[in-house]
C-alpha cells in the first residue's frame, strides 16, 4: 500500500507525543495509541506512524504491520462523506455486491480509495446489525436500507 | 523473529493479512529506505528460501573475461571454514588450499587473502587502542574509551542508525576488506604497474553487508571503488559448480605473495572474540615490551552472546567486552551511552557466532553444531600457522617500511581510516 506523503506540523507532532504520553509511552498500548491518532487525524499516514515509533520505541515496520492487519486502521484519508457498503451475509445475498459495483462505477473508485476532491471515500464493512434493512449503505452517520443499484445515483445527489 | 528480536533492528515485519500477508519493510519500501543494516541474517534463516542476496557473480565474470583488466581476489577468513559444506564436506572442513586452486582455475590473476589486511587492521586498530588508552590514563578527557572494533559493516550500519551520538567511539580503522582494497589499488597497483582503473578487486565474503560497504562513496577514488565487487561464500560455491569444478578433487595451493601472507591472528577474525584476541596479542607485546607466553586467550572465546574478560597488561588490568548479534551489541552500547561501561575495548560482530555465521555463508538451518565446527576449524588454522601475531607478519613489516611508515601515520590515516555518519531517520517537520 502506498501512502500519501505529508509533512507534519510541530503541533501535530506534539499532539502525537501527547497521545503517546497519555498511555505512558507503553509499547503494549500501541493499538490504543493508533486508535487515538486515527481519531485525531482521520487516518494514519506514514509520518504519524514514524512519530509513534519514536515515542513508543517500536520499529516502524511493526507498526505498519499492525496498521495493515486491522481493517479499522487506514493509511488513506477518509472522504468528507465516507460511504460504507455492508457486505455481511444478509446484505450480500440480497445484492450488496451489485450496489457496491454501482458506487464504484459512479465514483470511479475502488474500495479503500478516496476521490481526488476528498469528498467521498468508499469502503465495505461486515454487518451493521440491521439485517432487516438489507442491503444497507451508510454515508457518514446516515443509514440507507433496502438499497437497489438504481438508488445509488440519487443517494450521491444528496451530497452535492 | 531474527530481525526484530535477535538483531533488534526491526527492518522487517509481517504486514497485511490473509492471502496478502508478506514479510516486508515499513510501508513496503525498499530496504535501503528502512533501518536495515544488511547483516543478511534474514537470508540466513529464511524458512522458505524466499530471501536471497543480489548476485554480483555476473559482474565478476565480465571482469574476468575482459583482457584489459587485472583481477585480484581476496578471501575472508570465515569462507575457508564453510565453503566445503557446499561440496558435501563435513562442517568444519578447512578448504583453504583447494579454494585457492579453484580461484586460480576460475581465472583470477592474483589470489590473495583478506587475512593479510586483517593483520594490517590490527596494526592500525591496536595502535589506536594503545594511543587512546595511554592518553586516557594520563587524564586526557578527549581520549574516549571504550574503543569499539569497526571491522563489521553490519555493526557500523547499526550504530550509524541507532547510536549516531556515539560515532566517535568506534575505531576509525577501516575493515580488512576495505584496507585490502585501498592497499591493492595503491601500493600493489604501483608494484605491478597497472593503473587502478584496470585493476579489479573482488572480495569473497561470508557477509552480505560487505556488498554495501564496498559501495560506500567514501571508499572510492573518482568513482573507482577500492573493492569493486563483493560476492558471498554461497555465490562463490555456485560459481565453482558452474565452472564444473569439484572442490573435493582439487589439489591444495598457497596464496600469492605479498598480500596472501597472514598470521594466525588474521585468521581468527572470522570468529566472535577473534578480532579482540588478535588485537590483544599485538597490543600486549607492544605495550609491555614483553613476549606473550601463552598466545591462546581462552577467556575471549566461546559462543555466549555477551562475554567479558580482564587481561593483565603487566599490572594494568584491561577490561574487554565482546558481543555478537546486534541485540547483544545494543546492550553494551546502551551502557556506553549512559556512561556505565567499565570496558576499555569492545568487539562487536553483527552475526551470531561472528563472520562464520554470516549472512552470506552456506545455510546452517539453525544448527549451532555447524557454527561450532566452523569456529573450531578457524582456531585450528590459527594453531597451524608458524606466526600468530599480526606485528610479526614479515609482509606487514615490509609494507610499513616501504610504503606506510608507521601505524597511524599520515598516509596510513588517509588510506586505512575512515569516519562515520549520522544516518538516523529524521522526522520532517513543516515550518
Amino acid at each position: 500500500m502506498s501512502s500519501i506523503k505529508i509533512e507534519l506540523r510541530q503541533e501535530d507532532v506534539n499532539k502525537i507525543k501527547d497521545i503517546c504520553a497519555s498511555f505512558k509511552n507503553d509499547p503494549q498500548e500501541l493499538i490504543n495509541v493508533l486508535h487515538k491518532c486515527q481519531e485525531h487525524f482521520g487516518y494514519l499516514p506514514a509520518e504519524v506512524q514514524e512519530v509513534v515509533s519514536n515515542e513508543l520505541v517500536i520499529p516502524v515496520a511493526k507498526i505498519y504491520g499492525v496498521v495493515t492487519f486491522y481493517s479499522f486502521f487506514t493509511m488513506t484519508p477518509k472522504g468528507k462523506h465516507p460511504i460504507s457498503i455492508c457486505m455481511g451475509t444478509a446484505c450480500y445475498v440480497r445484492g450488496a455486491e451489485k450496489v457496491l459495483d454501482e458506487f464504484k462505477k459512479e465514483l470511479g473508485l475502488q474500495v479503500g480509495q478516496t476521490s481526488a476532491d476528498g469528498k467521498f471515500s468508499l469502503s465495505s464493512l461486515r454487518c451493521v446489525g440491521a439485517c432487516g434493512l438489507a442491503p444497507v449503505v451508510m454515508v457518514g452517520d446516515k443509514t440507507y436500507g433496502r438499497v437497489a443499484p438504481d438508488d445509488v445515483r440519487s443517494i450521491l445527489k444528496e451530497y452535492d | 523473529m531474527m530481525c526484530n528480536e535477535v538483531q533488534t533492528v526491526g527492518a522487517l515485519s509481517a504486514v497485511n493479512r490473509g492471502f496478502m500477508a508478506t514479510v516486508a519493510p515499513a510501508f513496503e519500501q525498499n530496504l535501503e529506505h528502512s533501518t536495515c543494516t544488511y547483516c543478511g541474517q534474514c537470508v540466513a534463516v529464511c524458512p522458505t528460501g524466499a530471501l536471497t542476496e543480489v548476485d554480483h557473480t555476473p559482474d565478476v565474470l565480465r571482469a574476468l573475461a575482459d583482457p584489459s583488466k587485472t583481477v585480484v581476489v581476496q578471501t575472508a577468513p570465515a569462507v575457508r571454514a564453510a565453503l566445503g559444506e557446499m561440496f558435501g564436506m563435513e562442517p568444519g572442513t578447512l578448504v583453504t588450499g583447494k579454494m585457492v586452486t579453484a580461484l586460480r582455475a576460475l581465472g583470477f590473476d592474483y589470489v590473495f587473502d583478506t587475512d593479510f589486511a586483517a593483520d594490517l587492521t590490527i596494526m592500525e586498530e591496536g595502535t589506536e587502542l594503545l594511543d587512546r588508552l595511554t592518553r586516557h590514563l594520563k587524564g586526557d578527557k578527549t581520549a574516549r574509551l571504550p574503543i569499539l572494533t569497526s571491522c563489521c559493516p553490519g555493526w557500523v550500519n547499526f550504530f550509524e542508525e541507532y547510536f549516531p551520538d556515539l560515532k566517535d567511539v568506534p575505531s576509525t580503522a577501516k575493515s580488512p576488506q576495505q584496507m585490502f582494497g585501498a592497499i591493492a589499488k595503491t601500493y600493489f597497483a604501483d608494484k605491478i604497474k597497472v593503473d587502478r582503473k584496470d585493476l579489479v578487486v573482488v572480495s569473497i565474503m561470508p557477509c552480505l553487508a560487505k556488498k554495501y560497504e564496498c559501495q560506500r562513496e567514501e571508499f572510492s577514488v573518482d568513482g573507482n571503488r577500492d573493492v569493486d565487487f563483493s560476492i558471498s561464500t554461497r555465490e562463490l560455491g555456485a560459481f565453482i559448480k558452474q565452472a564444473n569444478l569439484d572442490l573435493n578433487n582439487l589439489e591444495e595451493n598457497d596464496f600469492d605473495a605479498p598480500m596472501g601472507e597472514s598470521t594466525g591472528a588474521g585468521v581468527i577474525f572470522g570468529n566472535t572474540g577473534g578480532v579482540i584476541e588478535a588485537a590483544v596479542r599485538t597490543a600486549y607485546e607492544v605495550y609491555t615490551g614483553k613476549k606473550l607466553e601463552k598466545i591462546d586467550f581462552d577467556v575471549l572465546r566461546g559462543l555466549d552472546g555477551v562475554r567479558s574478560a580482564t587481561i593483565d597488561f603487566n599490572g594494568l588490568p584491561i577490561n574487554i567486552g565482546i558481543a555478537h548479534g546486534l541485540g547483544n551489541a545494543r546492550k553494551l552500547l546502551d551502557e556506553v551511552r549512559s556512561g556505565k561501561s567499565m570496558f576499555h575495548a569492545i568487539e562487536v560482530m553483527a552475526c551470531p557466532g561472528g563472520c562464520i555465521g554470516g549472512g552470506g555463508q552456506p545455510l546452517h538451518h539453525g544448527n549451532s553444531d555447524i557454527i561450532k565446527a566452523r569456529a573450531a576449524a578457524i582456531y585450528a588454522e590459527d594453531k597451524k600457522k608458524p606466526l600468530r601475531k599480526s606485528h610479526e607478519n614479515p609482509f606487514i613489516i615490509k609494507l610499513y617500511k616501504e610504503f606506510l611508515g608507521k601505524p597511524n601515520s599520515e598516509i596510513a590515516h588517509h588510506l586505512l581510516h575512515t569516519h562515520y555518519f549520522d544516518k538516523k531517520k529524521k522526522i520532517v517537520v513543516k515550518q
